[in-house]
């Protein structure tokens, strides 16, 4: 008895080591200069704290005319907190009846619960917001939801990942799947995992969504972006996020 | 660093040469290419090194190495464009370059003379070709003389 728990227990310390070892995945952090993953890692040198500091702020001012802020609901004692939120969106919406993003969940509250206008797409506070929660996964697994309502959005995200388009006809498995850790000119192309966004990026000197993100793939091969309210993001976001299930949460991150 | 990001802002940014108002030359396939010329002359080679270097004409160089000492960044996603007229005749260039999916089906160089069946093209682009025929010419007589 006591022998077979030990085999038992060995082929599953071996497995799961073989798990570990076979896990390509790599974090687009990875292949940063060292100065840059050193911003990324130090709060006192991430620009992207400047908006989570702006977020936290926004999080306890009374908005709309509910006059309610985030923070009236969102206590401990109530709602809970925010840690490991971000680390499950997209998630299903059941007030909407379909999957949304974070960025979708705060406009929600914003509108339903606050009952004050929603704010624009890409905007100071709505980044700030969103980098303040996200924060609060920092160093969590990815745990995108085991549920059969997000299935039918999954399958379309892979499909649209999966598709040729634009200008110069390429998918984004081509590049992120079948030549990620290739260099793309003098930029090494990354595996496309959703884990530090938003982001402060060096070259937009601000902090950006992952849809920014994923309409600069879009206009990079010369298709037409969708626009920000488009379910496609939401379905490419998904998708990205399934398959960095258990990556770690690195937001708010930096990126060349 | 960031050429490729900068590179779709630059190409957004500047007026884009116009291939829409010439109509799409016909071009007959043969094989794995095209015999004849698309203009029906043969292209200027050096006008052609310049398409191919000018990472924002030809973006050859985004995935391609060669013969450019003076482009400093060049990518390793495709086969040195070096020695590429000593592998191909000019025929197999020009389909090579027109629609390369002819020629492997999962390519992923662009198609650069083609405006059919792509998807969602962005309209400062639809109904355009990546290069004119004359073009296509002129980088097609250039990679012939990359014999080695
Ligand atoms: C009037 C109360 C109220 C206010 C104010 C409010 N929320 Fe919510 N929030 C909720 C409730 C209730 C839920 C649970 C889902 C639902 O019923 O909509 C929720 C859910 C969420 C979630 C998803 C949590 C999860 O586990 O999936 C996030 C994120 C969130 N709120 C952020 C915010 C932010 C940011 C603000 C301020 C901009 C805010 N909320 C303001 C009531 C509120
Ligand atoms: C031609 C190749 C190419 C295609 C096609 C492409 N991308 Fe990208 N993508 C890149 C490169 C290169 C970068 C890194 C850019 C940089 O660092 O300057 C990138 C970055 C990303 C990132 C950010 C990763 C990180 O670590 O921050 C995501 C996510 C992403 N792409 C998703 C997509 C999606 C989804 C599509 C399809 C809609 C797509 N990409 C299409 C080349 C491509
Ligand atoms: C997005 C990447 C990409 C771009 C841009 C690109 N190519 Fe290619 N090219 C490839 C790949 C990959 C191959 C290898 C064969 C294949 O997969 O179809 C190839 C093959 C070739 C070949 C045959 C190479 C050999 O000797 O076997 C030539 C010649 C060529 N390309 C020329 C060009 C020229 C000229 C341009 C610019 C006008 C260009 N390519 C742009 C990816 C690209």
């Amino acid at each position: 008895m006591r022998r077979l728990a030990l085999v038992v227990l060995a082929v599953f310390a071996a497995t799961y080591a073989f798990a570990q070892t076979a896990d390509k995945r790599r974090s687009g952090y990875a292949d940063m200069d060292a100065s840059v993953q050193k911003m990324q890692d130090d709060d006192t040198a991430n620009p992207a704290m400047l908006w989570v500091q702006e977020g936290e702020a926004l999080w306890g001012k009374p908005v709309g005319s509910a006059n309610l802020a985030c923070a009236d609901c969102h206590t401990p004692a109530r709602l809970g907190g925010m840690a490991g939120v971000a680390a499950r969106y997209p998630a299903w919406s059941p007030a909407l009846g379909r999957a949304i993003d974070l960025e979708g969940r705060l406009q929600l509250c914003r509108t339903l619960h606050q009952k004050g206008p929603a704010l624009a797409d890409e905007s100071r506070e709505l980044l700030a917001l969103t980098a303040f929660v996200a924060r609060q996964s920092r160093g969590q697994p990815v745990a995108s939801p085991d549920d059969r309502r997000l299935d039918a959005t999954l399958r379309s995200g892979e499909t649209l990942y999966k598709r040729r388009q634009g200008q110069l006809n390429l998918s984004c498995a081509q590049c992120h799947d079948d030549n990620a850790g290739q260099k793309l000119a003098a930029v090494t192309i990354p595996q496309a995992h959703p884990t530090a966004y938003p982001l402060y990026r060096l070259e937009w000197q601000a902090l950006g969504s992952l849809k920014r993100r994923l309409r600069n793939c879009l206009i990079g091969v010369r298709a037409e972006p969708y626009p920000y309210s488009a379910p496609e993001y939401v379905a490419l976001e998904l998708y990205l996020a399934k398959r960095a299930q258990g990556m770690k949460v690195e937001a708010p991150g930096v990126r060349p | 660093m960031r050429a490729w990001p900068l590179l779709a802002v630059a190409l957004l940014a500047c007026p884009v040469p116009s291939h829409a108002d010439e109509e799409l030359r016909s071009f007959l396939i043969v094989g794995d290419a095209i015999p004849d010329t698309l203009t029906g002359k043969p292209g200027d080679a050096a006008r052609g090194r310049t398409v191919v270097a000018t990472r924002q004409q030809g973006l050859c160089l985004l995935c391609h190495s060669g013969p450019f000492p003076e482009e400093r960044f060049q990518g390793n996603l495709a086969p040195s464009l070096a020695g590429a007229g000593g592998r191909w005749s000019e025929a197999q260039l020009r389909l090579r370059l027109v629609d390369a999916q002819r020629l492997n089906p999962d390519t992923i160089m662009p198609p650069y003379y083609k405006v059919s069946g792509l998807q969602r093209v962005a309209p400062a682009f639809a109904g355009k070709t990546l290069l004119s025929a004359e073009q296509i010419e002129d980088v097609v007589a250039y990679l012939a003389t990359l014999k080695d």
